[in-house]
């Protein structure tokens, strides 16, 4: 019987020659990440087992989701975790950038087996690794033995195929696959997702649509790797690919070029619409970055929509860039100081206000929408705040607009 | 003990937002649980209750602090129609037990519940009904008959 990626490099890293769906294995890491709002309690995690880590060069730490800290509360974590990284000796801390994007950016290979303590450690699957999301003593655990346990999952084949119409994008895509399948239409399985659509698309939007496999409740989401993806990771890794008699538990077709502009209404990610049936609820706030939006490709997007135009009086537009690497590429290209002209605030690479701890937290009765992946009540401030997510194309015309709008009319 | 009853999809925004985690502090998480989403639960919850939940509870983010507000708030087991798989694992490896049951739609809220942690048996003691919860995968049982995850790491040999 056939195997499937995800089962191929799980078996791998458990040194099986073969497994199936439902087996639990232990498999070997390659990378341990965990993030300023999760690696406290895991350092804690660590503390009480009461050893080393188990490879200082294969630990990862970020701060991205509230730094520089807003509070006292915030640099107090902050320092408890940097006299770990101290003590520990590990090399590989970071303080700029979004956690998956410096991951993608600087240590994934194809083939890898990533746990990471943060639900959309499923990015990194758009590489061709197994890449997971784990709580802070799952990441204790992986710190200090270099192993994890996992269920292999079943998996859903997405076969996407076609180009997607003019001012429609990859968040779209995922977006209208999460209102197809639901909250828990995935729930631990695996998300493959494959077919021309995927294969042409560039490694920024693959990391776009398995980003959001966590929101369909997915274990990880995972595309094959090739050598677009070697090409932009700069490192080979081992190219896994699912045979052609692997088993999946479901397979959905999808046609790209029958999709238009989506948005995640409130307070759900899979209460997906289509943006027409929104067009003119009134925004306060329009924030474009993220792991799943705030790449070189997203802030381009948005450039094209707002330069030479001043985005509307009762907007607040963020712009924040994933990583040092985007922001520096960005300015660069002359976007950001567009951007800037147009009205935004660029802030320092990282989460910014997607979690709701700064940078740009919302009032009751206000509404926002952005290019993230999360749009919970209380998520970005008061639980009576409202957030839409969408493509960086809907959110760039809407600031414009001060209300939601079809991006069709302005790319 | 008292059943405090949730719908579907309760994401780890509702159960702790993200505003009031930043912290580890486990006392001032039990007093933040479910703080906006329904405020008199920290306050009125006892030692015992218990949660009785939908389909997919836990959704959404990593973060411990949801199970670990839960637990701290004094909860002894939640039951849930299915969990997100991360609140899941976290659950499990703190030691916050957890009860898979297709039939709680037949509890209400501030039904009196006892559970048997050894048989999995609901006893609904308002309704006077029994329920039996789905026994969890043998690998879990051993993490959760040593009390979470770093118990059993010890007990395995593994650190």
């Amino acid at each position: 019987m056939g195997l499937t990626i995800t089962e191929k490099i799980l078996a791998n890293a458990s040194r099986k020659s073969e497994v199936a769906s439902g087996d639990v294995v232990i498999a070997d890491v390659d990378i341990v990440m965990a993030h300023d709002s999760t690696a406290p309690l895991a350092v804690e995690g660590l503390y009480k087992i009461g050893k080393k880590v188990f490879d200082p060069d294969k630990i990862v730490i970020v701060f991205d989701h509230f730094f520089p800290p807003p509070s006292v509360d915030a640099a107090r974590l902050h320092q408890k975790v940097r006299n770990f990284v101290t003590e520990q000796k590990i090399p590989n801390f970071f303080t700029d950038g979004v956690c998956h994007q410096i991951l993608v950016e600087k240590f994934v290979s194809p083939g890898n087996v990533i746990v990471g303590a943060d639900s959309h450690t499923c990015t990194e699957g758009a590489v061709g690794a197994f890449s997971t999301g784990l709580g802070s003593t799952d990441i204790a655990g992986a710190m200090a033995t270099g192993k994890c346990w996992f269920k292999i999952p079943e998996s859903l084949k997405f076969n996407l195929s076609g180009s997607p119409e003019k001012g429609v994008y990859a968040k779209d895509v995922i977006l209208n696959i999460i209102g197809q399948v639901g909250a828990d239409g995935a729930l631990y399985k695996a998300a493959e997702f494959t077919g021309d659509y995927v294969k042409n698309a560039s490694v920024s939007s693959r990391l776009t649509l398995c980003n959001m496999a966590v929101e369909m409740g997915a274990k990880n989401g995972i595309i094959e790797a090739d050598e677009k993806t070697r090409n932009f990771l700069g490192r080979e890794g081992k190219i896994f690919e699912s045979d052609k008699d692997a088993v999946y538990e479901d397979e959905y077709e999808i046609q790209v070029e029958t999709i238009g502009p989506q948005v995640a209404c409130p307070p759900t990610v899979d209460n997906v619409k289509p943006v027409t049936s929104v067009e003119g609820e009134k925004i306060d706030q329009a924030y474009i970055g993220t792991c799943t939006n705030g790449r070189s490709e997203d802030i381009e997007i948005a450039t094209k929509i707002l330069k030479g135009k001043r985005i509307a009086e009762n907007v607040r537009l963020l712009v924040i860039p994933a990583s040092t690497k985007i922001y520096l590429d960005t300015f660069g290209k002359g976007y950001l100081q567009e951007i800037i002209k147009s009205g935004g605030i660029i802030c320092n690479p990282g989460c910014g206000p997607c979690v709701g701890r700064h940078e740009g937290v919302l009032a009751e009765g206000e509404t926002c929408i952005s290019t993230q992946n999360r749009n919970f009540s209380g998520r970005m401030g008061h639980p009576k705040a409202e957030i839409y997510l969408a493509s960086p194309a809907t959110v760039a015309a809407s600031a414009l607009a001060g209300e939601i709008v079809d991006p069709r009319g302005y790319v | 003990m008292r059943a405090w009853k949730f719908g579907n999809d309760v994401n780890t925004d509702l159960i702790t937002p993200g505003r009031y985690t930043i912290t580890t502090d486990k006392t001032k998480l039990g007093k933040i649980a479910f703080i906006e989403h329904r405020p008199e639960f920290a306050r009125e919850v006892k030692a015992g209750d218990i949660i009785v939940a939908g389909e997919n509870f836990g959704c959404g983010s990593s973060r411990e602090h949801a199970p670990v507000a839960i637990k701290a708030a004094g909860v002894s087991a939640v039951l849930a129609k299915s969990f997100a798989r991360i609140f899941f694992r976290n659950a499990i490896n703190i030691g916050l037990p957890l009860f898979v049951c297709e039939e709680v739609d037949r509890i209400d809220d501030g039904d009196l519940v006892e559970i048997n942690f050894e048989t999995g048996q609901i006893r609904d003691k308002t309704k006077d009904m029994v329920l039996k919860a789905k026994p969890l995968p043998k690998f879990i049982q051993k993490i959760v008959e040593k009390g979470g995850l770093v118990n059993f790491l010890r007990s395995e040999g593994y650190v």
